[in-house]
């Protein structure tokens, strides 16, 4: 398997010149090459804006869904079929704002996904607005006078909800990126990976050379998992922290159900038993 | 009087649904045909509740306002009831807590209770007397409280027995005492009841789903939708079914959509004002061809309204629900027969269209229980329409029938690419006139027009030569039905819609042989009535409506419509 075997013809990209979504496009086709996964085995579901649109431009099962929507379908497609590898793909405006609620719950609920977000602390596919990772101050054209609300930081977050696996990248960096994505598929839970990325039309301060200036690696000496210690660097505000922060081993959602510790069988193979429904009604109902 | 009507009234948190569950079964595995349903108030103490059980030698299925034996157990349980009882109601209570009066008749549970070591016990002494007036045998309910609280242990179980020895006992003594009980309390039993199955509408909704296959649910709990989750979560390993509460309503539905994207089949229970929520979601799966299974009880809103009561008012909601073109099945099942037939069937019918198919039910239809013989779970067959994919497949293939062979992610070379934009046949978005054009003629026009040749048809109950007929959906038809046993018009008919959109074409044909139409339905506004003159131009003038939160009675059913008959 490799790279070009994710290709698709004839397709007409529809982002602007510079966009990291290209690099991420592909990152993402080198992964899944290097890990020699099947586009068949693969489902990305998307939710809504630029970095959605990601899985319409290579070779794998799609759902592109709602605005804020990929986790909660992610989340019950891996659970109806395990078999699958899952990403649940969108930008910072749909999963931090629109779909913010489902990202807390789904850390909680801990299914197998990788949930990989698209962060470029701008709105782009409705034009230069805000979004929740924008930084105190910037104008826009509906924050004419700059941001007053506090950026969400979706590292802290998940680390303090105790998360089970929570790493950042920045596009720029390809190998790390892969690197870190590899791991997030491998890990057996819930992957929040939050990806910096430039947007060369609406985000001109937070650009590709200031992700560049403004991140750095942990290092080896970071242990992931250290919660207080990862929480620590997940404030740090003067440079921004690269890779994986915190990795908290425990049961996925779809162990947790309990309907695949005897029969690995995914359950959309498994047979309607109808008579056995009819047994139940016969017995336990009289 | 062919039965008895039998109330319990008390506080919430008084344990009168521990009674119900006793009387219940053990009133039908003693050859009795029951009837039972509560009514309750949004709150988790205090207040008063109510619950009437209906004891027969003929099926009974509905809800009457007449009450012929009341136990009042909390001392606004009489005020709360003041417009059903009547001169023939006998009374029993404690009189130390609601007070004396000619029609009461004393059974001093505080005192009994305070012997047996808890007023928890209250409850079976009640269903003890209640048993003991019935002619059911202290053994035969012996066996029923030692199964319903198998869990609580031995000395638990005991005290019960003694309870029930109680009421026994003051069952007797009122009979002996000589007061004139006018109910027929020596009804001849048969046998063959013991041996029907005792269901509620919820467990006949989540046993359909099961049954059609159902290995997803999802819901956020709201009152009255929540037990089909709560039933589906206690049976999980049983039916190979996930179960899960989600963190919000528009996670549920797609998560259900979820569910039938991966090949399994997902559905989500809620209510009016849950479903509000889940409106994209369902223009979700309209527009992506995915298919999803929506259960909807209905209760009083606008908003939070009353949530624990009855109203057939959601009709319109889910009519329109989600914005576009795109076809929909929307079921009203009325009995707890239909509740299962239909909500197993709705996962063949939202597989084969890949649409979204609600089942419309009610607090009313919901909380009613009743002895039948059983279900047939090979009714309406079950088939599931997922294909296994080629290299070349197209999840959105142009078809005659505007239905595409839906394939799953994993099962095949194809890939299964779906969108919410629109899009061409492969599923990638696209903004071409043309094609946009043909794919909103798939999703609404064609499916429609095949969805319309396998309509589930309105059944026709009383006078099939009729001259009126009367129009309802959903839980009304039990009460209906008995009101035309009552009404004994040979002209009257009924018409009884288990599925109310798409309509029948040939609904015309039902409507211009009467001379009268009356519609019947538990809302302000007539929303059936309005479908029908939207799809036919038919207005129906007659309406009986009702939208106090409470279900029709077959008294009040009755009386309406000989007041529509005479005029």
């Amino acid at each position: 398997m490799e790279a070009k075997d994710f290709d698709v013809q004839n397709i007409d990209i529809s982002w602007c010149p510079g966009c990291g979504n290209f690099t991420l496009l592909r990152i993402l086709k080198e992964t899944f090459a290097e890990l020699q996964i099947k586009p068949q085995d693969i489902a990305v579901i998307s939710g809504i804006g630029q970095s959605s649109k990601t899985p319409h431009y290579f070779k794998t099962n799609t759902f592109h869904t709602l605005h804020g929507r990929a986790i909660p379908i992610a989340t019950a497609v891996k659970s109806i079929n395990p078999n699958l590898t899952i990403i649940a793909e969108g930008g910072d405006g749909d999963m931090y704002g629109e779909g913010g609620n489902h990202i807390l719950h789904a850390i909680r609920r801990n299914p197998n996904i990788t949930n990989i977000i698209h962060n470029n602390m701008v709105y782009g596919l409705t034009k230069g607005q805000a979004s929740p990772t924008t930084m105190l101050g910037v104008k826009t054209t509906l924050q004419v006078e700059g941001v007053i609300l506090e950026p969400f930081n979706p590292i802290a977050v998940a680390i303090a909800l105790n998360a089970s696996f929570v790493a950042r990248a920045f596009v720029g960096d390809i190998e790390q990126t892969k690197e870190i994505l590899k791991k997030a598929i491998a890990h057996k839970g819930y992957a929040i990976v939050d990806i910096f990325q430039q947007c060369p039309s609406f985000n001109k301060i937070n650009t590709f050379e200031w992700f560049k200036q403004n991140t750095y690696y942990l290092d080896d000496k970071h242990d992931p998992k250290n919660r207080i210690e990862a929480f620590k660097r997940s404030i740090e505000t003067e440079k921004l922290p690269l890779g994986i922060f915190y990795i908290n081993n425990r049961n996925s959602f779809e162990e947790n159900i309990g309907l695949y510790n005897d029969n690995k069988d995914p359950l959309c193979f498994r047979e309607i038993e109808s008579d056995k429904i009819q047994k139940f009604i016969d017995s336990k109902m009289r | 009087m062919d039965d008895i009507s039998i109330v319990l009234c008390g506080e919430a948190g008084q344990g009168i649904e521990t009674t119900e569950g006793i009387l219940t079964k053990v009133l039908k595995d003693s050859g009795y045909n029951i009837f039972a349903v509560k009514e309750y108030m949004s709150r988790i103490r205090g207040g008063s509740n109510s619950t009437e059980i209906r004891v027969s030698q003929k099926p009974i299925r509905a809800y009457v306002d007449r009450i012929d034996l009341l136990f009042a157990l909390s001392n606004k349980s009489i005020d709360h009831l003041k417009d059903r009882i009547s001169e023939d109601t006998l009374i029993f209570g404690d009189k130390e807590v609601i007070g004396d009066a000619h029609n009461i008749i004393d059974i001093p549970l505080s005192k009994i209770t305070k012997k047996i070591g808890s007023s928890v016990y209250s409850n079976t002494v009640t269903a003890g007397v209640i048993c003991g007036m019935l002619n059911v045998s202290e053994y035969g309910l012996q066996n029923v409280i030692a199964k319903f609280f198998e869990k609580k242990g031995e000395s638990i179980i005991n005290k019960n027995f003694e309870a029930a020895s109680e009421g026994f006992e003051l069952a007797k003594k009122t009979m002996e005492s000589g007061i004139t009980i006018k109910v027929k309390t020596n009804m001849e039993i048969s046998k063959d009841i013991n041996k029907d199955i005792l269901i509620s509408g919820k467990d006949a909704v989540a046993l359909g789903a099961l049954a059609g296959g159902c290995n997803f649910i999802s819901g956020y709990p709201m009152s009255p939708a929540t037990e089909i989750l709560s039933f589906m979560s206690t049976y999980s390993k049983e039916f190979e079914v996930i179960a899960e509460q989600s963190e919000d309503e528009i996670s549920a539905i797609n998560m259900a959509i979820g569910a039938w994207y991966a090949g399994g089949r997902g559905m989500t229970t809620t209510s009016g004002g849950g479903f509000a929520l889940m409106e994209e979601g369902v223009s979700l799966a309209g527009m992506t061809e995915t298919p999803v299974v929506i259960h909807i009880g209905q209760r009083p809103g606008p908003a939070t309204g009353l949530p624990t009561r009855t109203e057939q008012g959601d009709l319109d909601l889910v009519l329109y629900a989600g914005h576009g073109d795109f076809a929909r099945i929307i079921m009203s099942p009325g009995n707890i027969e239909d509740c299962f037939h239909l909500s197993k069937y709705a996962f063949s019918f939202a597989d084969k269209y890949q649409i979204p198919v609600f089942i419309l039910t009610d607090q009313y239809l919901l909380d009613c229980q009743y002895n039948i013989p059983s279900l047939d779970h090979k009714r309406y067959g079950i088939k599931k329409y997922v294909v296994q994919t080629k290299e070349d497949y197209k999840r959105y293939q142009f078809t005659k029938t505007g239905v595409s062979p839906r394939g799953i992610p994993g099962f095949g070379e194809g890939l299964v690419i779906q969108t919410g934009n629109e899009h061409d046949e492969i599923g990638h978005t696209t903004e071409n006139a043309i094609l946009r054009k043909k794919m909103v003629e798939k999703r609404f026009n064609e499916k429609l027009n095949q969805i319309k040749n396998e309509v589930i048809y309105p059944e026709l109950l009383g006078g099939k030569a009729y001259k009126y007929l009367l129009i309802g959906w959903g839980s009304t038809r039990n009460i209906v039905e008995e009101s035309l046993k009552l009404l004994k018009e040979p002209k009257l008919g009924f018409l009884y819609f288990k599925q109310v959109y798409p309509l029948p074409r040939e609904i015309m044909g039902y409507l211009i042989n009467a001379k009268k139409v009356i519609a019947i339905e538990n809302n302000a506004s007539g929303q059936f009535a309005n479908l029908i003159k939207l799809e036919t131009g038919f207005e129906i003038k007659n309406k009986i409506l009702k939208y106090d939160g409470r279900p029709f009675s077959v008294e009040e059913v009755t009386t309406r419509i000989k007041d529509i008959l005479e005029e």
